[in-house]
């Protein structure tokens, strides 16, 4: 074995290749299957995708960089189910490019927030963290308020999404700009729009308490409050079922 | 410098850095008033800059034939002094995010200065910028003088170079305005991805092409490192990177994976960006500095060949162990945790070697606070692979994932082995660049060892702290069978742990501002070398015969 490392350490190119291969397996080996293998993701025809409001709100969340300090992933531990909800299933991510589970959390994890708040304390939670919570070290947020929302190019956002999976129909595309307007102004012309495309139980008010304009806050509070509402499938599963649960000591 | 380029090469030169201010030209029109056009201008002005400096230098006379019987050093220099001020300002901003946590009012209402933006400041800054130049300068450093032979032209190391800290420069530019595709560790957009892509293989190339002139026999056991690194770091970056964007005038872009996927894909370029960026890149460094100050060979030949392989095979499997209990399917987190285990082997073989070579040579690291940089950060190394491999198990991973211990983890690696190990070889190298007896000042050495050391150990201690109070809190039941503590209960917990932290990486900092100093003060003042002294530090020309295996030199 070492006489053939002998004669491979004199081979550059040799070497090259044979680092190569040796690196590729393991990425074979655990990433190819989970695109074929049929139970990675759950199917669920209740999915449903996000409106261009709640995707600008995700975009905002991506480059605040909130994943570094919220995850977006309940474990299945005991103590997780109990303090944020039902734990996270495959298909509650299956149109989020990128995901979002996070990796530390200095705050909560958001997974189950949707719903859980009203959106006068998101407003308020975000223009100033220690006005509801004074033990919090977030940042405050304030200018979230005072930015009208880019909604110009939301058509082309969610085209690149359909690009990569995402099943958005070309109405969706089309008044993608004038959906993002119509789910903040409930009272618009542009309102009915949004509840025909995305279904009845779309979150359509304004969000940030100003229907006269939308504001990136707006965009954000409507992204948290629809997470972990996409779908019902987390509430409907059986796995609440304690058996599939980890205890801890 | 410029006049040590050929003409021809000073024409390429030109030419490269024109057509890149075209590209930026062209971005900052077509990406008007996105931020894309912002880093059109950014492009536009660091090459106007490159253009301006080749321009200085571009009428001097041909450089004399004579240099090609010396190593191309130059880049070297420079790619010394680039990682200092990038682990200055990346070190900063380490602190700076720490303090946030515990003072969260510091970003005075705008928006750049916030945690989130911030923290890839950091990251970047730290990994890529100060992490990502050593390699660059220690690799040359370590390709030439191994295969002992010259690099083949002096372009190439240049585009490199410089092209990775525009990369470097996009990146960090980009997060202060909010552009980030929130892949931890690969946050940058779309348009800096392919730029790297290209500045990488042209690296990969030139390390390939001196190898190629190599008057070795072998490939010394270095190289297999630096080579893994560039290799795997490619392949991970180009995977991992896969996007779709909006459209060819906006920075905005859509991974090409989602959820279960997009999640297995990200923490496998993540891990491995741990295992072949911060591990093998580093262990490449270690066997080249630490043999050479302690002048003794490598205790074992096989051993490292036994590590090499087993780091190569089965880091690429562990990135899974990042996922445990999340939706990921139950087998793919089960060989993440199998092989994370496994991995111990191969990384303390080398943890081992490392010490094993310091055999008769312990007074030395008494003495020299360079090697002791070097022996330290081995220990670290032996460290930080134990607790990664524990913190992988999947029952251990449920109370430490999510808090501070792997951010304690992390630090463990990235202080107390990264950045002591490049200490180290950058202490070692700069008197052999700069032709000095020896460093400026020794004491100044010793005192940079203790601040780096005392940093990353109260660092260090007061996340392991912090993070098991943490997830013992999260777990903790009351009689009744309730949770016994909200969440902000931990938040103020962390509090006292958080400052201790801050106080930890100021430590660390002024560590390293120290030595930037003691550098800085080498180039200028320390006592020169002796033309005999410096003849020894040659390449071998055409024709003689090359010397012993082993190839220290």
């Amino acid at each position: 074995m070492f006489g053939l490392h002998y004669n491979l350490e004199r081979r550059s190119i040799g070497l090259a290749v044979a680092i190569i291969i040796v690196a590729s397996i393991g990425g074979l080996v655990e990433i190819a299957p989970l695109f074929t293998i049929d139970e990675t993701v759950e199917e669920d025809p209740d999915m449903r995708v996000y409106t261009p409001l709640e995707l600008a709100g995700r975009n905002i969340y991506i480059s605040e960089g909130c994943y570094a300090c919220h995850s977006q992933m309940v474990r299945t531990l005991r103590d997780e189910v109990e303090r944020y909800g039902p734990y996270s299933l495959a298909v509650e991510s299956q149109y989020d490019h990128p995901m979002l589970w996070g990796s530390k959390r200095t705050g909560p994890d958001l997974a189950r927030v949707g719903g859980k708040y009203s959106d006068a304390w998101h407003v308020a939670h975000l223009e100033d963290p220690r006005d509801v919570v004074p033990e919090s070290v977030m940042p405050s947020y304030a200018w979230l308020s005072r930015n009208e929302l880019e909604r110009e190019d939301l058509d082309k956002h969610l085209s690149a999404m359909r690009k990569v999976g995402v099943p958005y129909s070309d109405a969706m595309i089309e008044n993608a700009p004038e959906d993002a307007y119509g789910q903040a102004n409930p009272d618009s012309s542009r309102a009915e729009g949004v509840a025909e495309r995305y279904g009845d139980d779309t979150n359509i008010r304004s969000f940030d308490g100003d229907p006269e304009r939308v504001t990136e806050m707006d965009a954000l509070v409507a992204y948290l409050q629809i997470l972990g509402r996409l779908t019902d499938a987390a509430q409907d599963q059986p796995a609440l079922d304690e058996s599939e649960l980890v205890e801890e000591e | 410098m410029i006049s040590q380029l050929t003409k021809g090469e000073r024409q390429l030169a030109l030419f490269i850095s024109i057509a890149v201010a075209f590209l930026g030209l062209a971005m900052a029109g077509a990406g008007f008033g996105n931020p894309l056009g912002f880093h059109g201008f950014i492009v536009l002005l660091f090459a106007l800059g490159v253009t301006f400096l080749v321009l200085s230098g571009y009428f001097a006379a041909e450089p004399s034939p004579e240099r090609l019987k010396q190593y191309y050093d130059d880049p070297i220099k420079v790619g010394v002094i680039l990682s200092l001020v990038w682990g200055v300002i990346g070190m900063f901003m380490g602190v700076w995010v720490a303090a946030l946590l515990a003072w969260p009012e510091m970003t005075f209402d705008a928006a750049w200065a916030s945690f989130g933006r911030l923290r890839p400041v950091h990251t970047t800054g730290v990994i890529f910028g100060f992490g990502g130049n050593a390699l660059i300068a220690t690799s040359f450093h370590v390709m030439q003088r191994t295969s002992r032979a010259r690099m083949p032209d002096q372009f190439s190391p240049w585009f490199v170079l410089l092209g990775y800290n525009l990369f470097c420069l996009l990146a960090v530019t980009g997060y202060f305005i909010g552009v980030t595709q929130s892949k931890e560790y690969a946050e940058p957009e779309w348009y800096a991805d392919i730029w790297l892509v290209v500045v990488w293989v042209t690296y990969l190339v030139l390390y390939l092409r001196t190898l190629a002139r190599r008057q070795e026999p072998h490939i010394y056991v270095a190289n297999w490192y630096y080579l893994a690194f560039i290799l795997v770091v490619a392949m991970l970056h180009i995977v991992n990177n896969l996007a779709m964007p909006i459209s060819l005038t906006a920075a905005k872009s859509y991974s090409a994976f989602s959820g279960v996927q997009d999640a297995m894909t990200q923490w496998w370029y993540g891990h491995n960006a741990v295992a072949f960026f911060l591990t093998a890149g580093f262990l490449g460094m270690m066997y080249y500095y630490l043999p050479k100050r302690a002048e003794r060979p490598i205790f074992s030949y096989r051993l490292s060949i036994v590590s090499f392989w087993g780091i190569t095979f089965l880091y690429m499997w562990a990135g899974s162990h990042h996922l445990h209990y999340t939706a990921l399917p139950h087998w793919v987190q089960t060989l993440g945790m199998t092989f994370s285990v496994m991995l111990l082997v191969p990384s303390w073989a080398s943890a081992a070697n490392a010490l094993l070579t310091l055999n008769g040579a312990w007074h030395k690291v008494r003495d020299d606070a360079t090697l002791r940089f070097m022996m330290v950060a081995a220990v670290f190394y032996g460290i930080s692979t134990f607790e990664g491999s524990f913190l992988a198990i999947r029952p251990v991973n449920s109370l430490s994932h999510y808090t501070d211990w792997t951010v304690g983890h992390v630090h463990a690696g990235a202080l107390g082995w990264v950045a002591l190990i490049t200490f180290g070889a950058i202490y070692t190298l700069a008197p052999i660049l700069w032709k000095r007896q020896r460093m400026y000042s020794p004491a100044l050495v010793e005192v940079h060892f203790w601040l780096a050391l005392a940093g990353t150990l109260v660092y260090v201690f007061a996340m392991w702290n912090s993070g098991i109070i943490q997830g013992l809190m999260w777990r903790t039941y009351n009689e009744s069978g309730t949770l016994t503590y909200s969440f902000i209960d931990s938040l103020v917990a962390m509090h006292p742990y958080y400052i201790a932290r801050t106080i930890g990486g100021l430590l660390f900092l002024a560590g390293i501002v120290v030595g930037s100093y003691n550098i800085w003060m080498t180039i200028r003042r320390a006592p020169g070398l002796e033309a005999s002294e410096t003849r020894q530090d040659e390449p071998v020309t055409a024709g003689a015969a090359p010397s012993s295996v082993s190839a220290g030199e």
